[in-house]
């Protein structure tokens, strides 16, 4: 499989206080492809992807070690401004967060921040990104009304759609269907199929479903060590390690 | 963006300066009745009743506001204790979860946590007329004790909330009846939570001057029953800063003093306690 | 002895629940009592007379509430213009800024504050904030003052009630899901711009329900203010002149009480409408913090 590399993790290890979650992880992550991380559940999968945007800094009693290259930048290095760089890459959480506000400040919120101010610009950005996100129709009349008032599955495509008006590269996905009912997550998948096109996703996972149906890259993480990594038919009908065997035909869990 | 990064700044410097603010005040105060009230302490003071003319100047002490506060404060304890423990048990063990009686009850003791102790003054008062009682020790026993009811309440109430179900109904499996198991199980688990409930209770009943300045009047002796009013230590304080006698305004602040310090033991004893408590629960 | 058991945890459950109805009973008692004792006044007055008339009078039989009504309103005003931002910034500093470590450490040392008695307060009101006013505060401004003022009663309340609003704060904001902060963060928001458009906006009801609180018991704080504000009758008309506040006005008076007629009924309506009013905000407050604590959940 030939792939331009957007992200270059080399090296990266992660501390919290005296565990460490992520033990020297080295590897490339594929541009305008859906990348899926798959492992059993606290193996630090979602250290490793809140390392790419930086979210796991705020935590008290972290450290962090290695590189992580992003265009050739290594965004750990604390010189960089860690706002630009979560900026460019959206995250999608387990449970939807909506903000509280209306739908519109929302989305609105992210372009606000970075310096968006023109009224009919933003009312634009707003309506394409939740167009973007397939929630438009359901929305649009109501677009000041508070997003607590959303289903759970409307938030997600509202998180969405938030996540994407910032005009990220990357977007990252933390079990980003699990609160969902069936109908809401085959919607969510089907966006990130399509978004693919123009967008680099990485998204954990702990349905194995749900990566076989999605993947085009596939790392699999066990107990914070990268054990296996590379394209999707690869790692799902030939798996060479044997943990890797096991995890897929279902034994590990 | 730099207007942006001035704007964090400044509130960050303002939200330090507030919190040192609020810092400092404690140190001051602590520290101002420990330098105005050190040089008049001394053991008359805590030996000896106010003799004749103790308030012009001449000699005595304020035992008789600290044995009073003692009585008063221990006999409301007393009084509150058997009527917080027993609520608190049923609230928890007895009562349905999520029942509206157990409901309303917690609400009406956060209500009733909240009404100011000179209201409470006022209703001992009223019930002093009703039974025909003078301003006595007595009086201020009733009024102190629905002062601190709730507070110890409270306490009790968080430290008893705490107790896993799952503890409970290991109890239960044994054939214990829920009276058994609230004595046996849950008061020996949260013994040192309850002691510490005690404590807050008493120390804001020792401190409290608006519930009895009504109820318990004031004595230069030693109670000798309940029917007789009862000196008080913050009423001692306030009465002695009152006089135009300096070294009788000296007295007020060493007697401040140690109202402050008998405060200070009981936070701190009940601090260790509640640390010790949570070191031991069943999680 | 299986019967005996069993008796004990009956007869044990029917005293328990007896006992549980008490709280609730005391509140309806306590306003049902008061209200007894205030109706010989009421009977005689008009409520408008005495709630807005400014003579006071009582051998005379005159019993305006009026000025002791502003004196209150006037102290509780500089208490919360004090208090209202140093609780807030310090609050916010302590959840969202300051390691686990240092906040633990910093909210026992406030609550210490809570627990030092009232008159304690009013002794250190007399010997530091009086003369502070007095000597520096007033002339400051081109006016004079005895330093027993409004000012005074205002700044030692609000030291009074920092900790109970920073407190139940804390409490608030503790309750905002740390996902939701980032949710802020990731999106490419600073940290002080999710504090301020996210976490205080999630957590507004709540701490306005604290300052609230914190107020009511302002209201009724009886002993520190009554030793620093000057307890002369008369509406004041600047924070440097002295005022009478409510429970003061009950507190000093109980010795006169019973012997000039409706003096007892006045003073007893008087801790009437203080219960009331607090009460009022309590309840108000207490249910929105119950709603904030069902929405996080």
């Amino acid at each position: 499989m030939e792939f331009k590399t957007h992200i270059s993790v080399k090296n990266l290890n992660v501390f919290y206080g005296n565990e460490q979650a992520l033990k020297n992880i080295t590897v490339d992550i594929p541009s305008k492809k859906i990348t899926v991380i798959i492992g059993p559940s606290g193996c630090g999968k979602t250290t490793l992807l809140k390392s790419f945007n930086r979210l796991i800094e705020p935590v008290d009693g972290v450290r962090v070690s290695g590189k992580v290259l992003f265009d050739g930048e290594d965004i750990l290095d604390p010189k960089v401004e860690v706002t630009q760089i979560r900026r460019k890459m959206g995250l999608l959480f387990q449970k939807p967060y909506p903000l509280p506000m209306s739908i519109y400040d929302n989305v609105a919120y992210g372009p606000r921040i970075h310096g968006m101010n023109n009224k009919r610009e933003l009312g634009k950005i707003v309506e394409h990104y939740l167009r973007q996100a397939s929630l438009w129709d359901e929305v649009k009349d109501r677009l000041h009304q508070p997003a607590s008032k959303l289903s759970l599955g409307q938030q997600q495509r509202l998180c969405l759609a938030r996540g994407l008006a910032v005009e990220p590269e990357i977007i990252l996905g933390d079990e980003p269907t699990s609160a969902l009912d069936p109908k809401s997550s085959q919607r969510i998948e089907q966006r990130f199929l399509e978004l693919k096109n123009d967008y680099t996703i990485v998204i954990v996972t702990h349905i194995l479903r749900q990566a076989k149906r999605l993947a085009d890259y596939v790392l699999f993480l066990y107990l914070g060590e990268l054990i296996e990594h590379g394209p999707a038919e690869d790692i799902f009908e030939n798996p060479k390690r044997e943990m890797t065997k096991e995890y897929i035909k279902g034994i590990i869990s | 963006m730099d207007r942006r990064k001035i704007e964090e700044n400044l509130f960050k410097g303002l939200m330090v300066t507030s919190t040192l603010i609020i810092v400092l005040c404690l140190i001051l105060i602590l520290a101002t009745v420990i330098v105005k009230g050190m040089p008049a302490l001394n053991g008359a003071m805590i030996t000896q009743t106010p003799k004749g003319g103790y308030y012009l100047g001449r000699e005595g002490g304020i035992l008789n506001a600290i044995v009073g506060s003692l009585y008063l404060a221990g006999g409301a304890t007393f009084l509150a204790v058997l009527i917080s423990l027993p609520v608190v048990l049923y609230l928890n063990l007895y009562a349905k979860r999520g029942s509206r009686l157990v409901a309303f009850t917690r609400f009406s003791l956060d209500v009733l946590w909240g009404i100011p102790s000179i209201v409470y003054g006022a209703f001992g008062f009223t019930i002093m007329l009703l039974l025909g009682l003078r301003a006595s020790l007595l009086g201020g026993i009733i009024a102190v004790s629905l002062l601190i009811l709730p507070i110890m309440s409270r306490a009790m109430d968080e430290v008893i909330r705490m107790v896993p179900e799952e503890l409970l109904q290991a109890s239960y499996a044994l054939g214990t009846t829920r009276f058994e198991t609230a004595l046996k199980v849950v008061v020996r688990q949260t013994l040192p939570g309850i002691l510490t409930a005690i404590l807050i209770a008493f120390g804001r009943g020792i401190g409290d001057a608006a519930s009895v300045i009504l109820t318990a009047g004031f004595t230069d002796n030693i109670p000798s029953s309940l029917l007789r009013p009862v000196a008080t230590l913050p009423l001692a304080i306030f009465f002695q800063l009152g006089t135009p006698f300096p070294e009788v305004q000296q007295r007020a602040y060493a007697s401040a003093l140690i109202l402050t310090v008998v405060i200070l033991i009981i936070s701190t004893v009940s601090r260790i306690l509640t640390r010790r408590s949570t070191k031991n629960i069943v999680k | 002895m299986q019967n005996k058991r069993l008796l004990k945890d009956r007869l044990a459950s029917k005293f328990m629940s007896l006992l549980t109805i008490l709280p609730g009973l005391v509140v309806f008692l306590m306003v049902l009592g008061l209200y007894q004792r205030s109706r010989p006044i009421l009977a005689i007055k008009p409520l408008t007379e005495l709630i807005f008339s400014t003579s006071w009078h009582p051998l005379k039989g005159e019993f305006g509430l009026f000025p002791f009504i502003t004196g209150t309103l006037w102290v509780t005003a500089v208490a919360a213009a004090i208090a209202i931002p140093l609780c807030l910034l310090t609050a916010i500093y302590l959840s969202e800024y300051v390691h686990k470590k240092l906040r633990e450490w910093t909210k026992p040392f406030i609550d210490l504050l809570a627990g030092i008695p009232s008159v304690v307060y009013g002794v250190w009101g007399v010997l530091v904030i009086v003369p502070l006013i007095k000597n520096f505060i007033a002339p400051f401004f081109g006016t004079f003052s005895t330093g027993y003022s409004v000012l005074a009663g205002g700044i030692v309340l609000a030291i009074m009630v920092f900790p109970i609003i920073i407190h139940v704060s804390l409490e608030v904001f503790g309750s905002v899901p740390y996902e939701l902060r980032e949710a802020s963060w990731a999106l490419g928001a600073t940290k002080w711009h999710t504090v301020k458009h996210v976490v205080i906006r999630k957590a507004m009801p709540g701490v306005i329900a604290a300052i609230v609180l914190g107020l009511s018991r302002a209201f009724g704080e009886t002993m520190a203010v009554l030793m620093v504000v000057g307890n002369v009758v008369k509406v004041p008309s600047s924070i440097f002149d002295p005022a009478y506040p409510l429970p003061a006005l009950i507190a000093n008076n109980y010795g006169e009480m019973l012997s000039v007629p409706l003096y007892d009924s006045a003073l007893l309506l008087t801790s009437l409408v203080l219960l009331l009013v607090v009460l009022f905000f309590d309840i108000v407050a207490r249910v929105v913090l119950i709603r904030v604590e069902r929405n996080t959940q």
